[in-house]
Order: C-alpha cells, then structure tokens, then sequence
C-alpha cells in the first residue's frame, strides 16, 4: 500500500472512531453541570433531560419512575386493573392565544399524558397560584374554559388548591393538574417497546402550537392564522387500540421539543434508530413559512394535540385509518419506520433526498408554550 | 409552500449532482462556502449526500456568531450587568461562551438581557422604557449593518438617549483575503455569501477571481442554489476560468445596495484592526461608529474592561474557522464541546461549522462504521486529507 493510502486510510479510521465516541458520549447518562437555573431547563430539550436525570431521577429513584413515560401505570392492588396516573404544570404566556388559553391546556395536556399510557382519562386535581391583581374576569374565562375541556375529555376536575402571591412572584396564573385513568391496553405499552421494522405515525400536521404562542407575542408582527391545537386525543387512542391491538407499541405526545425531541426519547429509551421522512411529515404551510422566517424547524416546535404513535408494520395501515376516521386525525400519515442501526439516533430523509441526523432541541427558542 | 418548495426538489438536484460529476470527472474539488448560512443550508438538508463525492465543500468564516472573539462576549456581559440596563441581542449570542459564562448565565443572575429579531425592536424598547439604558448587541457581516445604522440614523433623527449600539460588525472581504493569504490555503472555488453581496454587490470579490485566480459563485440560500452556484464553479474549473459569477440573481444585484451603504457609511467607519476568532487580528477588518454618533456608541458610554481572552488551549474552532481542519478533526468535538456545553463559538449558532456537524451532518459516518474494512480498500484520493466522509457517503449511498 502507498504511504498516502495508508495515510489517508488512517485518517478515515480517526474519523470514524471519533464519530463513534460521539455517539457514545451522547447515549451517556445526562451530566448535569450547570449553578444555576437557566430558561433552557424548562425547554423540555436536552437541559430539561439533564436536570431531571441529574437533579430529580436520583433523588426520586424507583421502577415505576426509572420508566419516564408520560404516565406512571400500576396495579392498585395486586392482580386489579391497571391505573396511570400524571401531573403537569402550566406557565404559558399569554394566557389567551389562537386556539385556546391557559385552562383548556391545562386539561388537554394532562388528559393526554394518560391517553399516552393507554388510559382513559377519569379525574383531575386543579392547583391555581395567582398573582395579587389578576382580573377575576379573567380568571372566571380561565376556569370556565377548563371546564368545557373537562367536559368534552370526559373528566371531572374532583380536588383542588388555590394560592396567592404577591405582585411580581408569579405572572398572573399557574395551573397544576394531575389527572387519573383507567388503563385500557393489556400489553405493554410505553418509549421502551418500538421495534424494528415498526411504523411512526402523526395525527396531523407538526408545529401549529409553539408557532402560534410565538406569534401571539406581541414582539413578532406577523400577522397569521394558525392557532394552538390543542386538543384532548383519548377518542383518538381508543381506535388505534381496537385498530392495532398489541401492534401499538408506543403512545407519546410531541409537546416541547417537538417531534424530534420525543422521537429521540423513543429511540433512547428503545435502543433503536429511527428515520423519518421529510416530505412525508405534514406542516401547514402558514407554520413552514413562520418557521422559515424565524430560523426555526417545525420538528421541534411544541404541539398540544397530535400524538405519535409506534406500530408494527402489519397493522400500520389499519392504525393510519383508524386515524383518519376521527376528526383530529384526517390529516394522520405514516412519517417513518424504526430501525435497528444506528442506535439510539434519530435521522431524516430530507427534502432533496439527503440524509441527517435529526436532535433533540438545545436551548429554548421560545419560553413558556404551556 | 411557493417559492420554497421550488428550490428544494429532489430530482433537479440529482440531475445537477450528475452535471457536476460529469464536468468534474472525478477529480478531488475543494470548495469554500464562506457564508455560515450555506453551512446551515448544506448540513440542514444533507447535500453532502447528494454531490457527487470528489467534491468537498469546505466550512468558511462566515458566521458572524464564530469569529467574535471570548473578549468582545465579556465586555457584552459588562455591559449587560450595569445597573438599569436593557441588554438586547440576537437569540444565538446568548449562548456564546466568555471567559466567566454566558449571556444567558448573566441573565440567570439577575441581568436584564432580552432578545430582538431587529436592531429597531431594541430601540422600540428604549422609547417605552425612557427610564432605562437599552444596548444593543450589534453583530454580524455586512448584511445586518445596514440596519444597525438606520436604527442609528432613528435614534438620532428622534433624539433617542437611552439607546446605544455595542458595535461588532465585521467585514468579509478582509476574512477571505486573509484565509487566500494562508498558507494552509488548498482551495479551489468559493460560494460568496449571498446576502452580503445583496448590500456590497459582486465587485469587491474581482480580487478573487483576477489575483488568486480561484472561480467564485455568488449564492442563493436554498438547496437548489447552492447545488446550482457548485455547478457553476465546477464549469468555471472545467473551462480553466476563473470568474465572479451571479447565481443569486434574483435577489444580488451587481452594484449591491447603494442606499444600505449609504446608512453604514453616515453611521460606521472602520476600525484601523479588530481580532477575530481563530483567524487572529485583521487590519481593517471591522466597523465602530463615527464620531457624530458617540453619544449613542455604548463603548463610550460604558466601561468595558476591552481585556483580549485567549479561547480556551483544547479549542479549534480557529482551524475550523479556516477550513484547515474539519469540525470532527477537533480534539474536543462532540466529547467535551457540544451545543449544550459549547466550548468554542462554532459550535453554539445554527451557522456554526462544528454545532451544524453535530446537530445533522455526523449520520452516514457514524451509521458506517461497521463497514469500515469495505472502506478502507478503496484507494484514497491523491490528497492526504481527502474527505473521509465522502466516502462514507459514498458506501451510504450505495447501501440504500
């Protein structure tokens, strides 16, 4: 062999391992090195994950939250029924945007926390920390507001606290939920089970929540017509489980971080890869033009009523129908397929038909969506 | 979406793919896009994959993020920590590591740092807030100065006093001159950037083409652009020319903007030297504020401790920066240094060379790996430091 053979053949190597101890470091155990709190802990993307695994999962430790899904599932007793069981705080600002407002987010993302585990949702608690000089106006609207979604989820809102602080420690109204259900799946289900050869389904198209709150801020004169999507998805669930049965591997909701975020929380916790296909992922076009504008990409903008769904392929299709038989699903594709390499990688057929690695988010491009 | 979707397709970009292999028959090409924004662009949609693999783009000093030096980001975080002080800035600056923290780390102990999509919503907050000093974290090549200097021009029309400007606006003709007077320098075509030949027009490139006889393609933004403006420089080699050629003509026009010269002219004029990330000091290489406009210069009206930081030993974003060395050749790429924990500035902004490799371009390698024996009996190219992840490219390409 030529020496520059040899030369550049080594080079090839280096490059090759370095690659490799990327994706080794990267599959590591989050190392949380920050002092302080920063915005980016609350983007629900890589901060969030380090400061929970480095801050909360230790602290916390135990088998039903070592499993990270959305809902923790338990038998009440040995041998019942299982239930899930979820909690969620709510910051968003402003508090009416396009779409929805505060309370109907409150109960359609904790709703949808248990829908994910396969549960249909039955009861809610409501928290409230008010800020001195909230107008009571306002917050009937809030409260009124939650109601209707409780009432369309199919839940009762059972139990509740209310605080109040000064002006200036809260902005206007906190809501925590947390809500219980009862799980309807017998198998399985959870960001642990994808397999490959599996399907990746949406119910509709990617981005319009996180890019509505954006434009409801008022920096940002652009004048738009996308609203939140926010949306209890229960009903949805329940025909992906008579369509699939235990082909259902998997239920998350892309919220913060987007698609990508929770794909990549899917092929972690799997140990699997997964590939997407760019054309395939419906955006609405008002969201790809806000996002073209803005640097963002709408994979990791933050959605309130879409859910993926992780399916293996000879039910994919009865899945996609099932889908699409329900109103907030006529828009459901097949976006993708899980794989077994690279692991615990996410990459995307683009648009021209190149190929790249699709991440979590890092940093926050816009605080306190819900 | 009309007059994107046009610009993304598919097929047209494998029918240019074909064009560029055949003028370039297989002949090792290395090309500079010097602009960050092509960076984001190649890496985004993976048109690595799609060139033919004997051409290898080469990651240049275009992000305006990048090139500004640890010291300039201390001085930004003086600054923002003074009493009654609103500190703006693009989102990507925030993250910039200085020498003690970030923006985003001043703004976590209390400093009132916010971030604008436009020079005139910092000003904007200045008139609500008369009360409060508001600065500006004025960066980027010539394509934001133009509106740095007509919110300057703003400001002084409406005697606005509580608003002043940080200036770090750079220039890239000094950049360019600098990486062709490298002698690390392997090049042989440039993509210039867009839309800073959108305000300075196709001219100050002449040099280019005329003294260091290298092809350079003007260029668009979108996919197809950047496809296009490659096959532009590879018919330009093919042809032994050498040339400033337009392929974003649908937005460049060869004068450039008079009018946004004009503003940068009233407001601007250059700095006898500035340093630059990686590439050291360069003499006339950047812009402060005239004279007419100290009252508004917020390095007059604040003490900055203006104290050179040298980047950290294990960084090489200098390198990178050059297009010597390739964002994985860094010894702390990816371990040590990654968008979340950025050590040096390439690997905080989406136009970063390093963060753009990390966040989308390191697949067809890493998914490689296990046929690296396949790889290593083809015969590398006559270079030494041929693009190993063309070849992997290549062997993706093929496995799917």
């Amino acid at each position: 062999m030529q020496p520059d053979q040899d030369k550049a053949g080594s080079k090839l190597g280096e490059a090759l391992d370095k690659i490799e101890r990327v994706r080794v470091h990267r599959r590591q155990k989050f190392n949380l090195r920050d002092t302080h709190i920063t915005l980016s802990h609350g983007s629900g993307g890589k901060a969030t994950h380090n400061l929970i695994e480095g801050i909360f999962a230790p602290a916390f430790s135990n088998p039903l939250l070592d499993r990270m899904d959305d809902s923790a599932v338990f038998a009440v007793e040995p041998g019942a029924s299982h239930m899930a069981f979820t909690t969620d705080t709510y910051v968003v600002s402003p508090l009416f945007f396009p779409g929805g407002d505060i309370g109907e987010l409150a109960v359609n993302g904790t709703v949808n926390d248990l829908a994910m585990a396969g549960a249909k949702p039955l009861y809610l608690s409501a928290g409230f920390i008010l800020e001195e000089g909230l107008a009571i106006e306002d917050l009937r609207r809030i409260v009124t507001s939650m109601a209707g979604a409780a009432a369309r989820a199919g839940v009762s809102i059972i139990t509740g606290d209310t605080k109040v602080v000064q002006r200036g420690k809260a902005d206007k109204v906190f809501i925590n939920t947390a809500g219980v259900g009862m799980v309807q799946a017998a198998w399985p289900m959870g960001q642990a089970q994808a397999r490959p050869g599996d399907k990746v389904l949406i119910n509709g198209p990617v981005g319009d929540h996180g890019i509505a709150i954006l434009l409801a801020r008022e920096a940002l004169e652009i004048e738009s017509t996308i609203g939140s999507d926010t949306a209890p998805l229960y009903e949805l669930v329940a025909r992906l489980l008579v369509a699939a049965g235990p082909a259902l591997h998997c239920l998350k909701d892309p919220t913060r971080g987007g698609v990508a975020t929770t794909l990549n929380e899917i092929a972690m916790t799997s140990e699997v890869s997964i590939a997407l296909d760019q054309n395939s992922i419906p955006v609405r076009p008002e969201v790809r033009g806000a996002c073209e504008i803005l640097g963002l990409d709408p994979l990791t903008i933050a959605n309130e009523g879409k859910l993926l769904a992780i399916v293996a392929p000879e039910k994919a299709e009865a899945a996609l129908q099932a889908l699409k038989s329900h109103p907030l699903g006529r828009e459901a594709a097949i976006i993708g397929e899980v794989r077994a390499e690279p692991v615990a990688m996410v990459f995307l057929r683009t648009d021209i038909g190149g190929t790249r690695v699709l991440d979590m988010l890092v940093g926050d491009p816009l605080p306190r969506i819900c | 979406m009309k007059y994107v979707d046009e610009f993304r397709d598919g097929e047209i970009a494998r029918k240019l793919s074909l064009e560029i292999a055949s003028i370039s028959a297989g002949q090792p090409i290395k090309i500079m896009e010097v602009c960050g924004g092509h960076t984001h662009t190649i890496y985004k949609h993976g048109i690595e994959d799609v060139l033919p693999s004997n051409i290898d783009m080469v990651h240049g000093p275009g992000c305006p993020v990048c090139v500004l030096p640890m010291g300039r980001i201390d001085d930004a975080i003086a600054i923002a920590c003074q009493p009654n002080v609103i500190f703006t800035t693009f989102g990507d600056m925030m993250r910039v590591p200085g020498s003690k923290g970030s923006l985003l780390d001043a703004k976590a102990d209390g400093a009132d740092v916010r971030f604008v999509y436009s020079p005139l919503d910092a000003l904007k907050l200045a008139r609500e807030n008369p009360d409060r000093q508001v600065v500006f974290f004025a960066i980027g090549f010539e394509t934001t100065a133009p509106s740095t200097a007509i919110t300057l021009l703003r400001a002084k029309a409406e005697n606005i006093k509580n608003f002043s400007v940080f200036c770090n606006h750079v220039m890239i003709i000094p950049a360019i001159k600098a990486i062709l007077d490298s002698p690390d320098m392997r090049l042989d075509g440039f993509l210039g950037p867009g839309h800073v030949c959108m305000v300075i027009g196709m001219r100050p490139f002449t040099f280019v083409a005329r003294d260091h006889h290298k092809p350079v393609v003007l260029a668009g933004f979108e996919p197809l652009d950047i496809m296009q403006s490659v096959y532009m420089v590879v018919k330009q080699l093919g042809e032994s020319r050498a040339e400033v050629e337009n392929q974003y003509a649908r937005v460049v026009r060869p004068e450039g903007n008079p009018k946004a010269l004009e503003a940068m002219a009233q407001t601007m004029e250059l700095r006898p030297f500035f340093e630059w990330r990686g590439l050291g000091f360069i003499n006339h290489s950047a812009l402060r504020l005239r004279p007419e406009y100290a009252d508004w210069d917020a390095e007059k009206r604040f003490e900055v401790p203006g104290i050179r930081v040298a980047d950290p030993k294990a960084c090489q974003c200098g390198e990178v920066l050059k297009g010597v060395i390739k964002p994985w050749e860094c010894k702390v790429f990816g371990t040590a240094c990654t968008p979340e924990t950025p050590i040096g500035t390439c690997m905080v902004s989406s136009e970063g060379a390093c963060a753009a490799y990390f966040n989308y371009g390191r697949f067809s390698m890493a998914a490689q790996r296990s046929r690296l024996p396949v790889i290593n009996l083809t015969p590398a190219p006559a270079v030494a430091s041929a693009p190993a992840s063309k070849a992997a490219a290549v062997v993706s390409k093929e496995a799917n």
